[in-house]
């Protein structure tokens, strides 16, 4: 399905952050904004819910504590147990180290993998740049021309009041 | 509101412009590299070669070349290797910790030190396999079901603690790292052509800015700083552990987790200094890690230089008040004994030499502190062979007694991690942005003119 999709280039984030506030106000939807940085208080202009990946680290990180758990004292007290010093088989205060440690790697893996699986993002990856200098020091807003209300000469205007450095219309094919 | 006042000088200086930080960083990129960075490399990889050579052979004819013996069992080895661990915490400190803390001023430095926590694991990772005599069954600390029973790991074993601390540490550093550097791959994509385009385009994994991306990374960020400090404790805790969990007079310390912890960001401030020091000048990016950086470290060597300072005095109170004979005769021993040199090197490096850093002057004169970030590595590797050889060479039975001298080997190894270390390093600096270009760019107007009027860049 093609889409018509309408661009504003600017060169400051605040011109960026006020051109994203005003097309939610007229009521356009955002497809998406791209910036050279992480621009702060954009998730609250654009309307972005909070990610939930902090909690799928935390089921994750927590699982894998427990499961490291269960298997240091399957091998230490069930499978093999071995008398080391005279040191109880079940010896629960020397496995918080090896939990810990489990944990952490879980929980940090999870959050880098599932970043990369929520954003698409795998090596060798063709980059879908909407402008060129987005990574450098650009800022676009793309907007989508959905129906008949989408005024794209009003549109220019608004981004040409708020220092727009470029306005551009882009047909695309691909499904964001 | 044109005249606002100033609170700070600027975190980056010259009026920079958002392509201004993308040029100026990736110029050492895009020129070929100076004859300083050619003889820095060379010297480095020959010190390297050194190194491995020297591991190769005593992998080869057996750890009896190293100059143990049956008293001082530990040695150079575990010196290294709390060392280097400790260097490489420093750059943990800055990027995770000081990001949670919000200081602002770590985006100019964070970039390097991540990379010098990676390089000196490796290093530090390279001592435990090799102290165990058979490198080749290094696999055996991994618990997989085998053909010996199945005979598990010991998991109440702190050698094996150590283990999985090293690598989870390295594996979540390595990550923190490449995630950090992932908006500034594709910054170098963008503007290079050739086979750097090519692999800048393989490694930046499509990243095109889009904010939908930003605001799961910075989630991601936050979550691998937070996961990543009290990893960093947990580290240096751990590795204090392979000492404190013995009966050894002047190891048997609780002591030791908090002390290990401050001693190794203290030593990996200094050596953040000492490379920053190096590259700002050698890279011309004066003005990205400018004074206002350098203060700010400096603040941070003298504070986690004073929890040192206070753990050595704890140490010895420690030792006369507990009424222990043999833990009091260790630290006398420590300060008096025949190895009373490397007690004092380490109390004057660590302790007397960075009080210098109270005075403004000093804190900018750059020369001197670059002498004074060399003087802290120094009483820091001291530190570990003070704790390590002092407290074995003398213990409990006066018929145990000996002493120990290092062989060749063994400083050709430690020579030759310093030059591994710093290859990797050199390597690094020229081909990736040494500064987080992304998280400069965020902060450029921090502390300037423009920000405080709350106008335009």
């Amino acid at each position: 399905m093609s889409r018509r999709l309408f661009i504003g280039v600017f060169d400051n984030e605040e011109d960026l952050l006020r051109a994203v506030r005003a097309s939610r106000e007229r009521g356009h939807a955002v497809v998406d904004v791209h910036t050279p940085y992480a621009v702060h208080g954009l998730d609250d202009a654009m309307g972005l819910p909070p990610s939930r990946l902090p909690w799928m680290v935390f089921g994750i990180g927590l699982a894998a504590a427990v499961l490291k758990v269960w298997f240091e004292y399957w091998t230490t007290a069930v499978d093999w147990p071995v008398n080391v010093g005279g040191k109880p088989f079940n010896s629960l205060p020397a496995f918080v180290p090896v939990t810990f440690e489990v944990m952490v790697l879980f929980a940090g893996l999870t959050a880098v993998f599932g970043f990369f699986a929520i954003c698409r993002l795998f090596p060798g990856k063709r980059a879908a740049l909407p402008v060129a200098g987005v990574t450098d020091d650009r800022f676009a807003v793309i907007l989508e021309q959905a129906d008949s209300t989408f005024d794209a000469r009003a549109m220019e205007q608004l981004f040409r009041s708020l220092h727009a450095v470029r306005i551009e219309e882009q047909i695309t094919e691909e499904t964001r | 509101m044109a005249d606002a006042v100033v609170l700070h000088p600027p975190l980056i200086q010259g009026d920079k412009r958002l392509a201004d930080v993308t040029r100026d960083v990736c110029a050492p990129m895009d020129r070929r590299p100076g004859a300083l960075w050619w003889s820095a490399f060379l010297a480095s990889a020959a010190l390297a070669s050194v190194g491995i050579a020297s591991i190769a052979y005593q992998v080869k004819t057996g750890v009896g070349v190293w100059g143990l013996n049956r008293t001082v069992g530990w040695a150079f080895d575990i010196t290294n290797f709390v060392f280097w661990i400790g260097i490489g915490h420093a750059g943990t400190l800055i990027s995770a910790i000081l990001f949670l803390f919000r200081q602002r001023w770590r985006t100019s430095v964070n970039r390097a030190a991540e990379a010098m926590t990676l390089f000196a694991v490796v290093c530090a990772g390279i001592f435990p396999v090799i102290h165990t005599g058979r490198p080749w069954f290094a696999l055996w600390m991994i618990p997989y079901p085998n053909t010996r029973g199945p005979l598990w790991v010991n998991f109440r074993s702190p050698l094996v603690w150590d283990f999985f601390a090293i690598s989870t540490y390295f594996t979540i550093s390595a990550v923190f790292w490449y995630i950090g550097l992932l908006p500034d791959l594709a910054t170098l994509r963008d503007r290079s052509t050739g086979m750097r385009r090519k692999l800048a385009a393989f490694f930046s994994l499509g990243w095109n800015g889009s904010h939908r991306a930003w605001q799961r990374y910075e989630v991601v960020y936050l979550m691998l700083a937070g996961l990543g400090t009290p990893l960093v404790i947990s580290v240096h805790t751990i590795v204090s552990w392979d000492f404190a969990t013995s009966v050894l007079p002047g190891w048997h310390a609780t002591i030791f987790p908090p002390y290990f912890v401050a001693g190794a960001i203290f030593s990996g401030l200094a050596m953040v200094l000492t490379l920053m020091l190096i590259a700002r000048k050698v890279m011309h990016l004066e003005e990205y890690i400018n004074e206002r950086h350098i203060d700010a470290m400096c603040k941070l060597v003298i504070t986690t230089s004073a929890i040192v300072g206070l753990a050595y005095l704890t140490e010895i109170f420690t030792a006369f008040y507990s009424g222990n004979r043999y833990e009091q005769f260790a630290f006398l021993n420590r300060t008096m004994g025949p190895m009373r040199w490397a007690y004092w090197t380490m109390v004057s490096c660590n302790v007397l030499v960075p009080q210098l850093l109270w005075f403004r002057k000093v804190r900018r004169a750059l020369p001197l502190l670059f002498v004074i970030s060399l003087f802290i590595n120094v009483g820091m590797w001291f530190e570990r062979f003070v704790i390590i050889v002092t407290s074995l060479h003398r213990d409990f039975i006066p018929a145990n007694w000996s002493s120990y001298t290092p062989t060749l080997i063994e400083v050709a190894t430690m020579a030759g991690m310093f030059g591994i270390f710093f290859s990797l390093f050199l390597l690094f600096c020229r081909f990736l942005p040494v500064i987080a270009v992304a998280e400069v760019k965020g902060v450029l107007r921090v502390g300037s003119r423009g920000a405080a009027a709350g106008g335009q860049s």
